[in-house]
């Protein structure tokens, strides 16, 4: 196979496995503060991802140097485009990771609830802007012919983008319910189980809403048929798992919704393909996985090295949540 | 200021800041994974209680080390997307590998560490804490060989205006690499050291109830910090006489050396006139410099005049190739000064935690608690001076650093970035100790409250 199909593939599969691990971590971030009555509660909920959010989050940054590497001018032209929307996700991200290192070290409650707020906005800002940078690349930007975006701040906030961006926060809110049902024991569980029921109509909704915003807005999204599959697949998932969480199976309505954030991402690349980067300007001045790329040199390497060390890196992550894999109660032991 | 100047001074910012943390990650993680090897195999339970106190204050560090480098993950292409285009062959790569082989290491397995502690048998969690320690100082080598290459470009062809990788085994052997990391490897354990000094006299100080683990921590930390300093030492020595062949100008610029001399004699102090290219005081230790460079009294060193003659035929007319050489001068000054006071302190904490009672002044332990700093003094200006010495170029003699700043970029929103992360990054250092120091005074015995779900 053509080493740039390859990578475009595999920075695919990063951003799948980005959106899957981090969509639960950011829809129980964001759930945090509302869920968790009291510290006890709050605790046990940020237990449930308090060993892995760190390693999950790698999937970003391993998707950010994989971009890097394979399609320099992607990562150049994305991130001094999308400016102050990333340095908007930055701050969040940075005050989120502190915040889960920090929020229990001082007794004081009022010390420990104003962190659960940055660990909800810290969640919230970059599940809303990923949501808004997913559709600005699919409705394509201005870029001009020297792969510089000439856009500016605003252009990026257009109506089809703030539909993206709540799509994906409420999916996520979804998502992130039935993982805590997983993870939750107890009546904190059943708090769950509400929770993820609360969230699955607005969910719909919002998927809906955007799939048909898509089909109008972005012509190549119609015209690939993996596209289309993969929305079908997604909304079939999407109403499955509600069905499920309502019947009280969680794993499979967990399931169901993995495969919903799974399926949007693949409807997202597949809409790009062979692009990255569509010019809203001129086509001519679209970015795509050629005029992107690196040296083949480049790529060859680094799909050997691609090729050896993603299999360990899975192993090992599933190792750890098969070691925490207890459910967490209010009253179990906890580690700070 | 333009686009340019902001994204200097904020990669600057962000970069320091981020490395202030990075050290302590690199050597006390090793430093806590040896305390809990000890535990394991000895069966003192001393050392496990120390594995978990440090391990503590580590985790503090730990939490701002990743928050602060998920922005330089970004930030090559925020600020730097031109560069990024030039250079995505030859740093992505290393970065990519960076996060595939190391920060899914460090952080899956720094997660199974702090939760852990009663899931796994005491070996297998001590292998946890290796392979953080691991995880933590292999990233470093990949990242550095990104930086070792803007410092000595190797294994590359230019191609379609861009520096293509065509030897991935020269970029990970490139010598300047295999002296940086090494420097920087050992600065990590000085660093981890003179915490563990400072934190331990403290108790001292303080007459601490149950100071038997403080006392081993401190046997510890000074050893360590006395054997990281003398290789720091060694190592800088060869990184000078590196220098003199790749970067003489750098070298000539942390000297303030302008014309040529031989033998050359190490400045001691002077005062810089950039403008005449001149210093107008300029104490020396005659034939110091070529010892410095060539382990000899004798041997030319070249003067930044010389130099700037040499780069105009080799790189173009016209241009200026003289960095800032009061800012290179002072950096070095510092970086060198400060360790050859650490090496000082490193040795009488060592000799003095030979003995069974750490016999000690208050003035003296204060002194400790203060040196923690110290290395984080050296670490910093030993960045500013090998980035700074670089200038103009941001790959050395292959690309410039005003021709590598992003295009998109408004002034407004350099501006809006470099204030932001100012102003968190000001934010948190202050939770950071405020954190520390709570967490840094409490007594081993006590294990630091692990469960309020009781309260
Ligand atoms: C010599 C070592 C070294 C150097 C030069 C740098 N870092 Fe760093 N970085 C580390 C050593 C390190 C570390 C020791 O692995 C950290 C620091 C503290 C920590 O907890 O992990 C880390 C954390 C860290 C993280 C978070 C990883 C995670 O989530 O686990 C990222 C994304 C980066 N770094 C990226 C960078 C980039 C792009 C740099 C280039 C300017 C950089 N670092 C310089
Ligand atoms: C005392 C004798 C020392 C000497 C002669 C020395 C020498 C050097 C030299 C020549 C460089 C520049 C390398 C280059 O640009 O290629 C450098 C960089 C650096 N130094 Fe030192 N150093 C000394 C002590 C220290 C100490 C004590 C620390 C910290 C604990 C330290 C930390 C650093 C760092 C972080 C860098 C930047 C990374 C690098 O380029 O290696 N140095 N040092
Ligand atoms: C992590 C270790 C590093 C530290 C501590 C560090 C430190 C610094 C410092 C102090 C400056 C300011 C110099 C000046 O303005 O005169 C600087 C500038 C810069 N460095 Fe580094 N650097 C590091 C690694 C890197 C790496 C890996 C790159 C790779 C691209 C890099 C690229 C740059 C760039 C683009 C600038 C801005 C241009 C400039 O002002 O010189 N640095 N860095």
């Amino acid at each position: 196979m053509d080493l740039n199909i390859l990578w475009f593939i595999l920075i695919t599969v990063l951003f799948i496995g980005y959106f899957f691990l981090e969509g639960f971590d950011y829809g129980v971030g964001m759930l945090l503060p509302f869920m968790g009555k009291d510290d006890a509660e709050r605790r046990a909920i940020i237990n449930t991802i308090g060993p892995h959010w760190d390693g999950n989050e790698v999937w970003l940054l391993t998707a950010g140097g994989a971009s890097f590497a394979a399609f320099p001018n992607f990562y150049a032209t994305l991130f001094s485009g999308f400016y102050l929307p990333l340095f908007l996700m930055l701050l969040g991200l940075i005050v989120r990771a502190v915040a889960f290192e920090y929020r229990s070290k001082e007794d004081s409650l009022k010390w420990r609830y104003n962190w659960d707020w940055m660990i909800f906005l810290g969640s919230f800002i970059p599940a809303f802007l990923w949501g808004v940078a997913v559709s600005n690349l699919l409705i394509g930007v201005p870029i001009d012919s020297t792969m510089t975006y000439t856009g500016g701040f605003f252009n990026l906030l257009n109506p089809y983008a703030l539909v993206g961006g709540i799509t994906f926060v409420v999916l996520f809110l979804f998502h992130g319910s039935l993982f805590l049902s997983l993870k939750l024991g107890g009546e904190m569980m059943d708090k769950a189980k509400e929770s993820a029921n609360k969230y699955w109509i607005p969910a719909v909704v919002m998927a809906v809403i955007f799939v048909v915003y898509t089909y109008f807005a972005v012509p190549s999204f119609s015209a690939s048929a993996v596209a289309l599959i993969s929305a079908l697949i997604a909304a079939v998932a999407l109403i499955l798992a509600g069905i499920y969480a309502k019947g009280g199976k969680m794993g499979l309505g967990f399931i169901m919704s993995s495969l919903t954030v799974v399926f949007v991402t693949i409807l997202a690349f597949a809409t790009l393909y062979p692009n990255l980067m569509f010019s809203s300007t001129d086509p001519a001045n679209n970015l795509t996985i050629y005029n992107a790329s690196a040296s083949p040199y480049t790529l060859t390497v680094m799909s050997y090295v691609a090729l050896i060390l993603v299999p360990f890196v899975l192993v090992y992550q599933a190792w750890s949540y098969i070691i925490f894999k207890k459910r967490i109660t209010k009253d179990s032991e906890m580690t700070y | 200021m333009g686009v340019l100047e902001l994204s200097r001074w904020q990669f600057a910012i962000t970069t320091v800041y981020h490395f202030f943390f990075v050290p302590l990650t690199l050597g006390l993680t090793i430093a806590i994974a040896l305390m809990e090897t000890k535990y394991v195999r000895t069966g003192d339970e001393d050392y496990k209680k120390m594995a978990k106190f440090w391990g503590h204050l580590f985790l503090i560090n730990f939490a701002i080390g990743v928050a602060t480098g998920i922005v330089q993950e970004f930030q090559f292409g925020m600020n730097w997307s031109e560069y990024s285009r030039f250079m995505g062959d030859i740093f992505g790569a290393p970065l990519a590998i960076e996060a595939l082989l190391a920060f899914y290491m460090e952080s899956t397995f720094i997660g199974v560490w702090v939760f852990g502690w009663k899931r796994l048998s005491p070996k297998a969690h001590a292998a946890t804490a290796w392979l953080v320690a691991a995880g933590s100082n292999l990233s470093a080598i990949w990242i550095l060989s990104a930086n070792s290459f803007m410092q000595q470009p190797v294994g590359y062809e230019l191609a379609n205006g861009r520096a293509q990788m065509v030897d991935f085994w020269a970029i990970i052997g490139n010598p300047h690499l295999w002296l940086q990391f090494p420097h920087i490897f050992t600065a990590g354990m000085v660093q981890a050291g003179f915490f563990m000094i400072g934190v331990s006299a403290w108790h001292f100080l303080h007459k601490t109830k149950n100071i038997t683990p403080f006392k081993k921590s401190m046997r510890f930390g000074s050893t360590y910090a006395l054997i990281g300093i003398v290789l720091v030492i060694l190592i800088g020595h060869r990184q000078a006489q590196h220098l003199a062949e790749t970067q003489p100008m750098k070298l000539a610029a942390g000297e303030a050396l302008w014309e040529t001399e031989n033998p050359a004699g190490e400045s001691l102090f002077a005062l810089i006139d950039q403008d005449n290219h001149r210093n107008t005081v300029d104490l020396k230790i005659p034939g110091f410099l070529s010892f410095l460079a060539y382990d000899s009294f004798s041997g030319e060193v070249k003067g930044i005049n010389d130099l700037q003659k040499e780069y105009e035929q080799k790189y173009g007319a016209g241009k200026n190739y003289i960095p800032n050489v009061w800012l290179s001068y002072w950096s070095f000054r510092i970086m060198v000064g400060v360790g050859f006071l650490m090496l000082l302190l490193a040795f009488v904490a060592f000799m003095k935690s030979r003995k069974d009672e750490f016999k000690c002044k208050p003035l003296g332990l204060k002194v400790f608690i203060w040196s923690i700093i110290l290395p984080i003094l050296s670490v910093a200006f030993g960045w500013i001076f090998t980035e700074a010495g670089r200038q103009p170029w941001l790959v050395f003699g292959l690309f410039r650093t005003e021709d590598g700043v992003s295009k998109a970029v408004s002034v407004g929103e350099a501006w809006t970035t470099v204030i932001g992360f100012t102003i968190l990054y000001a934010i948190l250092i202050v939770f950071t100790v405020q954190l520390w120091v709570k967490y840094a005074k409490h007594d081993m015995e006590l294990e630091p409250e692990t469960s309020t779900s009781e309260a």
